[in-house]
């Protein structure tokens, strides 16, 4: 066992928190108070090779491996959610399910320009009427002929406003027998006839980044841009998760980090009582948390690459790295806050706007709730990891 | 067009340097490429881009430093290569120099050496123009901008002065300031190449020189004394009440 990263993790480290760093962190707060999208932001992770960082080289990436993809998603986080959610939509929800699912044609033709940043995906499963259950969606798939006609809505879709192409779950056969086997996937090109959108406002964290909703009416989806076959949408939906899920714990990680970096700077200056913050016991109880929780989170999510690395199915320890990192990440902006004092609760400091975004990633992806079933599920024994027609590719090196 | 750029591993900007026992000590602090040499590789690269031809990364240092090379070859060298030995222990700056300028002669020579202004850690300046001395090449130190024709480079320094246009015939020694232009972050693609790059180690048998034995060595090194701080408000009624108060304060203090 070894639990260095590797000169290339290193490098690739390095370089997302400089960009991180020196590009988006001065620029961040005025984002988000004014709740708007950096202009540039996207086209640069594309530039840079962020979006495509573990997609292979073959298919238009950067030939990174699935670690990679975490520590990016860690350093991206520490700075501001909206980045790590980019690539949880774009990076995980779609280009890995297409990497995993689609045929040899579909990925030249549709993973490439994902993987090469040209064109920006999106996850779209939520509806305004169901969430955790996934296999009661209402949007409809009707086959005709050599295409499908796509009616609903989608709501809460992350990135919907800036897509080009939504990975959709539809029903596509009313009469099946088990409600998970009426489900069908498809890559809807955004720019089709009926489609509309919007962005949603007012929400409390990730005011940088847009969600937004989808509206398909009567939409043709040609049969080529079904991915899987018919009835396998919910497998792929749920497999589509395990890679959503595993940049949403490495993302959390990275504000737990964040927080314990500006608590342990802030209690070594500020004074009370005569003496720095940081000398006093309740002080260094929270800051020690943080760091043992960071610690944790972190080993928890590098499992999660490794496994992805050598093909092994990590959906039950990808469950445990989303549920912990972001509950502890909630926690460590809410004592960050605390030790702040006054001054953590207001937007001068960044620890506020971590406790805002840092509250998402306990709903999204699959809640916490959700989460506390499938490792129950999994420990019971009532739940097992079943072979897939399709598994993602091991990290080819 | 040949170039090779000589860069250093210095401990990360962020590192809490201390004397400890006489020597500098940085704790944990990862090391890192010197921040300044990020600009050489990125002037190297640029001339590149412009003319065609190779870059070479030249490091002195242990084995650790060839992490230093391969954010080189991240950004886009060529090739890299590491003069380490045992009997390198404290190399001065001119030390230093003549270690580079026989790796440089090794290599054949080049059409320009691109040197950051400084380091970090040491800080003197001077091994860029110690190296040109030690090649017999001529220095043009502070350039914010190269042009490259027809064997002759012209560069414009960044001067506290101002600006000043200088060229000389290749080859030449050059050391580059900010205004080249901001260093590229390394690519993934970058990244993958470098780690898997196979970076040669030259000893002082391979360069067949002897160590230089430094000319200047450091007495002692100590601690800056701590300084007694104290902060205190001044409160008043007007801002004319508040300036006498300071007033009285700063004759009180015998600070004037
Ligand atoms: C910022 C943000 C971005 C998002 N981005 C996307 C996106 O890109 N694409 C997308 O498709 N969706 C997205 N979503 C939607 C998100 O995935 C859903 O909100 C999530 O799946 C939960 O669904 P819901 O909100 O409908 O809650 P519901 O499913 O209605 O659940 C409500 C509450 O009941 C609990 N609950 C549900 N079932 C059970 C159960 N069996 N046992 C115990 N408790 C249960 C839940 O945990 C939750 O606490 C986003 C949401 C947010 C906030």
């Amino acid at each position: 066992m070894d639990f260095s990263l590797s000169a290339d993790h290193r490098m690739a480290q390095k370089m997302v928190r400089d960009f991180a760093q020196k590009e988006v962190a001065p620029v961040i707060k005025e984002f988000d108070r004014k709740q708007e999208p950096i202009p540039w932001v996207y086209r640069r992770m594309g530039e840079l090779g962020l979006l495509g960082i573990c997609l292979p080289e073959k298919y238009g990436g950067q030939g990174m491996d699935y670690i990679s993809l975490g520590l990016a998603c860690e350093e991206l986080e520490a700075v501001d959610t909206h980045l790590r959610v980019a690539m949880s939509v774009h990076t995980g929800l779609c280009a890995l399910t297409l990497l995993q699912w689609g045929s040899e044609e579909q990925k030249q033709r549709l993973l490439v320009p994902l993987a090469r940043g040209e064109k920006i995906g999106c996850g779209a499963f939520t509806e305004p009427g169901m969430g955790s259950d996934v296999a009661a969606m209402q949007t409809s798939a009707k086959r005709e002929g050599d295409s499908y006609l796509l009616n609903g809505e989608k709501m809460w879709i992350s990135l919907a406003a800036n897509a080009d192409f939504a990975l959709v779950t539809a029903r596509s056969d009313s009469k099946a027998a088990k409600p998970a086997e009426a489900l069908s996937s498809f890559l809807v090109d955004l720019s089709s006839p009926g489609v509309t959108r919007g962005a949603l406002h007012g929400k409390l964290g990730v005011r940088a980044g847009v969600t937004g909703w989808l509206k398909f009416d009567n939409v043709r989806v040609p049969l080529e841009n079904r991915i899987g076959a018919e009835g396998e949408g919910f497998k792929i939906t749920m497999s589509g998760f395990d890679h959503g899920r595993y940049t949403v714990a490495s993302g959390a990680t990275g504000i737990i980090r964040a927080c314990r970096d500006a608590s342990v700077a802030y209690a070594q200056n500020r004074e009370a009582f005569g003496k720095p913050i940081a000398e006093y016991q309740l002080i260094q109880q929270k800051i020690a948390q943080m760091a043992q929780d960071y610690e944790i989170a972190r080993l928890l999510y590098l499992r999660v690459g490794w496994m992805k690395n050598e093909g092994l199915r990590p959906t039950l320890e990808t469950s445990y790295a989303k549920k912990f990192a972001s509950e502890a990440s909630f926690h460590a902006a809410s004592e960050a806050i605390q030790i702040h004092g006054a001054y953590g609760y207001s937007n001068e400091y960044d620890v506020e706007r971590h406790l805002r975004n840092a509250r998402g990633a306990m709903i999204y992806e699959g809640s916490s709730e959700i989460q506390t079933l499938i490792q129950a599920g999994y420990a019971l024994g009532q739940r097992q990891n079943k072979a897939l027609r399709c598994e993602l590719p091991p990290y080819q090196g | 067009m040949k170039i090779i750029t000589c860069i250093k591993q210095v401990p990360d900007s962020e590192a809490k340097v201390t004397a400890q026992n006489g020597q500098p000590s940085w704790g944990e602090a990862p090391l890192v490429i010197n921040p300044f040499d990020e600009y050489a590789v990125e002037a190297a690269l640029l001339q590149r881009e412009a003319q065609d031809g190779e870059v070479i990364a030249l490091c002195i240092g242990p084995d650790s430093a060839k992490d230093a090379l391969k954010h080189a070859l991240a950004m886009g060298a060529d090739s890299a290569i590491l003069v380490s030995d045992p009997a390198l222990g404290a190399l001065d700056s001119q030390g230093a120099a003549r270690v580079l300028a026989a790796a440089i002669q090794k290599i054949g020579g080049a059409d320009l050496a691109i040197f950051g202004r400084q380091t970090l850690d040491e800080g003197t300046g001077l091994t860029v123009s110690q190296t040109a001395r030690a090649l017999g090449w001529p220095l043009l130190s502070f350039a914010g901008s190269i042009k490259a024709e027809g064997g002759k480079i012209t560069v414009e320094r960044v001067i506290e002065e101002g600006k000043q246009t200088v060229s000389a015939a290749a080859p030449a020694v050059l050391s580059v300031v900010q205004s080249i232009g901001e260093p590229r972050y390394p690519s993934f693609m970058g990244i993958r190449k470098a780690s898997k790059a196979v970076i040669p180690v030259w000893t002082l048998a391979d360069l067949d020189i002897a160590a230089p034995a430094p000319v200047v060595t450091r007495a002692e090194l100590l601690n800056p004394p701590v300084r007694d701080q104290a902060c205190e408000m001044l409160t008043g009624e007007t801002p004319e009440a508040i300036a006498e108060t300071l007033v009285e304060k700063i004759l009180a203090e015998k600070v004037l």
